[in-house]
């Protein structure tokens, strides 16, 4: 995505440049990130086996020891079916039609950044990500997965420093295989679900970031993932630890060329928060959501979860627009005593997308608290469910938790859905759920209207105030580029 | 200014306005009175372009122009405002956002140079006064919590932000007490000039000690039945409706 030029004045003060842009970029209505790339690719043989995980192994030089855990996922994903409780309809999906691995062919061992490939590069410059060390001026490490492989991590150096280690997975697996060994699963066993399990035999490649003792992070660590080749999973696996004390604040954007055929993408993100420490983790996931028929797209399946310890504080906040069908519920396990979880979510769908998406918090220490504030928006013919778990344990003493979900339709004929499950093990614990379902009123369109706001401005201003809760979690650029990926998600839905 | 010729308009085909003559000049009040249901709110809300108003007949000239072609967003830019009876909340966004998307929305169409945030503050801040209000109404979100009285002198406040050719007002008096009707009615004759027109609908003469009218008409049973000068009024605060009725709604005079 684009990134918008820096501003100091978003939020509710006059910062409206903003929308002058937005209405401007409102004219270019269609999936603006579906171009290709047409660089050189070394692709696994299509389909599914021992042999490609070994495969996959042996490509990234890995050791014994995270071969046989991926084989061990593998044949614990054999024994598996793949759930159907989610509120989504879809064709059943081949796992042997597809490639598991695409790596973009490196034409050898990079020595700076410098060297990537120039095609590259310029993907990378048309999603609006410079790779150099330009970024030092908006103070954001990026680490740009594209298909299944880690291009190019910015600001080593400066991270360095700080004892930070940020990068791809696959350098991490090489050079601090005691971290990554250590920690990887922790959070998200293999054996934890259908798409984990798969995630875990094939992964390709990812981010790995480690946040060393008491060190605030200086700057915003940012991944970016792209889909390039056709027919590719894209199976992506993100770890982040935050020692005693660290605080990281992680950014993750997506885009795919759009594409008739859907790609499937199951990520794991595992999220290890020691005592005292903070991570705030904010996606814009923008896939190709398909086209107005609901032609291709990407399926979405991702497990994404923390634990905190004593102390410790993790806050998820998402925006969701892209992806044909969505299934994901970033979740905490509030393991240590008054340690906290936060969920902030905006998920929009239009045309045909399907949502699924929520979050579970599992209170199991004392005085442990969690926040939900979860926004759905469903346009055209789309489907959205919100699925969220409240659980708490029976030692969690004192734990609270306060939910609110709110569904906004546009137009009859798209579907909100409310699925809330509470298990209260601890009578000391105070849940509290508020859920409210609205339509957007020709009411509020036509006081707009008389202002002279064009319909399509107040469809996005009506929409923006109400996922306003959610963006002011959100770094500032990414709330302006939130902003902005709404309205043009929102494009054609009225009418 | 405008021209309103025979206009008639109905909702799910019952017919509400059934025959409308009305023409305001520049600078010109024209108070519109009448009975509960006699088709006031529907004459304020066609005319800014409301969509289930269908318009079965007649027609109106908006300085020259076929007011009944244009969508109400256009009618607005070119110098219609409503104040609405019942202002619509807009939670998440702040009064200051939607002002300066409508200023701008309406000077862009002008072919006017949008204002900056500086510009728009300076302005604003000015026309807050205008109706007593703190510059904290600016950062509220649009109508959200705000109390009967707060929201109509917002609507005038925007009145005076978006400095519109031709003000109508309907029924702004309602539900207000004396003092928030005067500061409403303070603001509204700040405005007024030789230019600038008003359309004020209202059921009570009460209004119109603050605002003095130019012209009254009483609107019954989807026509206006009389039109005469501010002491119409004066006579229905005291007579009432009935006396200007029969017992159909029909006009008796």
């Amino acid at each position: 995505m684009p990134k918008p030029p820096a501003k100091n004045d978003y939020d509710d003060k006059f910062g409206s440049a903003e929308e002058q842009q937005t209405v401007e970029n409102l004219t270019k209505s269609e999936y603006k990130w579906g171009f290709t790339t047409d660089i050189e690719t070394d692709m696994a043989p299509k389909g599914l086996n021992e042999n490609i995980v070994r495969f996959i192994s042996a490509k990234k030089e890995e050791p014994e020891w995270l071969l046989q855990w991926r084989l061990k996922a593998f044949r614990h994903w054999q024994k598996m079916v793949e759930p159907k409780w989610p509120n989504v309809k879809y064709p059943p999906i081949d796992f042997q039609n597809a490639y598991y691995y695409a790596a973009p062919k490196p034409q050898k061992q990079l020595e700076s950044l410098d060297e990537v490939d120039p095609k590259l590069r310029e993907t990378f410059d048309k999603l609006g990500i410079s790779i150099m060390e330009q970024k030092r001026l908006s103070n954001v490490a990026v680490d740009a997965v594209m298909d299944s492989v880690s291009v190019a991590t910015t600001f080593q150096g400066e991270l360095k420093k700080h004892g930070i280690i940020f990068g791809a997975f696959s350098e991490a697996v090489k050079n601090h295989p005691e971290l990554v060994r250590k920690y990887l699963g922790s959070v998200v066993p293999y054996t934890d679900n259908f798409y984990a399990a798969l995630n875990s035999a094939v992964f390709s490649d990812g981010s790995f970031c480690y946040i060393p003792k008491g060190v605030r992070c200086p700057m915003e660590l940012s991944t970016y993932f792209r889909i390039n080749a056709a027919n590719t999973g894209q199976f992506e696996r993100t770890l982040i630890v935050a020692d005693e004390g660290a605080n990281v604040s992680y950014l993750e954007g997506c885009t795919a060329p759009m594409r008739d055929e859907n790609q499937l993408h199951a990520a794991v993100v595992e999220i290890y928060v020691h005592k005292e420490a903070q991570v705030k983790y904010s996606t814009v996931q923008n896939w190709y959501p398909g086209d107005e028929n609901g032609v291709g797209g990407v399926y979405n399946f991702v497990t994404k979860r923390a634990i905190t310890h004593e102390n410790a504080k993790v806050s998820w906040t998402q925006v969701e627009t892209g992806s044909a069908i969505t299934w994901k519920y970033p979740s905490v396990i509030l393991k240590g005593d008054n340690s906290i979880g936060e969920f902030y979510s905006v998920a929009l769908t239009n045309n045909y997308q399907q949502a699924d998406t929520g979050t579970k918090m599992m209170h199991l220490g004392k005085n442990t608290r969690s926040t939900i504030i979860s926004k759905g928006i469903s346009a055209g013919k789309s489907q959205n469910s919100y699925r969220g778990l409240v659980r708490v344990g029976k030692n969690a003493e004192n734990a609270r938790n306060f939910s609110q979900c709110d569904s906004l339709l546009i137009g009859d004929q798209c579907g909100a859905h409310t699925f809330p499950y509470l298990e209260i093990k601890n009578p000391t614990a105070q849940v509290e759920h508020e859920a409210t379902t609205s339509k957007i009123g020709d009411d509020q369109i036509f006081y707009l209207l008389q202002r002279g706001i064009s319909e399509e401005d107040a469809i996005n201003m009506i929409v923006n105030g109400y996922c306003k809760e959610v963006f002011r979690e959100l770094p500032m650029e990414f709330a302006v580029e939130a902003q902005k990926l709404l309205a043009v998600s929102l494009e054609g839905s009225v009418g | 200014m405008i021209s309103i010729k025979n206009l008639h308009t109905s909702v799910e085909e019952t017919e509400i306005l059934k025959g409308i003559d009305l023409e305001v000049k520049p600078g010109e009040v024209h108070a519109i009175m009448g009975p509960n249901g006699s088709g006031k709110s529907t004459l304020a809300n066609v005319l800014a372009g409301r969509e289930e108003y269908e318009v079965t007949a007649g027609s109106v000239e908006f300085n020259g122009r076929n007011l009944l072609e244009m969508p109400a967003e256009e009618r607005a830019r070119e110098g219609l405002f409503l104040a609405f009876q019942y202002p619509v909340e807009i939670p998440g966004v702040s009064n200051a956002n939607f002002l300066k998307a409508a200023l701008n929305a309406i000077r862009q169409h002008r072919g006017e140079e949008a204002f900056d945030a500086m510009d728009f503050l300076t302005m604003v801040k000015e026309r807050l006064q205008l109706v007593e209000m703190d510059q904290k109404f600016l950062q509220r979100a649009v109508n959200v919590g705000f109390s009967g009285g707060e929201k109509k002198r917002n609507e005038i406040f925007q009145m005076a932000v978006l400095e519109p050719q031709l003000g109508i007002l309907d029924e702004t008096d309602s539900g207000l007490d004396i003092d928030a009707l005067k500061i409403v009615a303070n603001g509204v004759n700040k405005l007024r000039n030789p230019q600038r027109s008003f359309i004020i609908v209202t059921h009570y003469q009460r209004l119109l000690d603050y605002i003095v009218p130019d012209f009254v008409h009483v609107l019954a049973d989807g026509r206006i039945i009389k039109s005469g000068g501010k002491e119409l009024a004066l006579y229905l605060e005291k007579n009432g409706y009935d006396d200007l009725l029969n017992g159909n709604g029909k006009a008796a005079v």
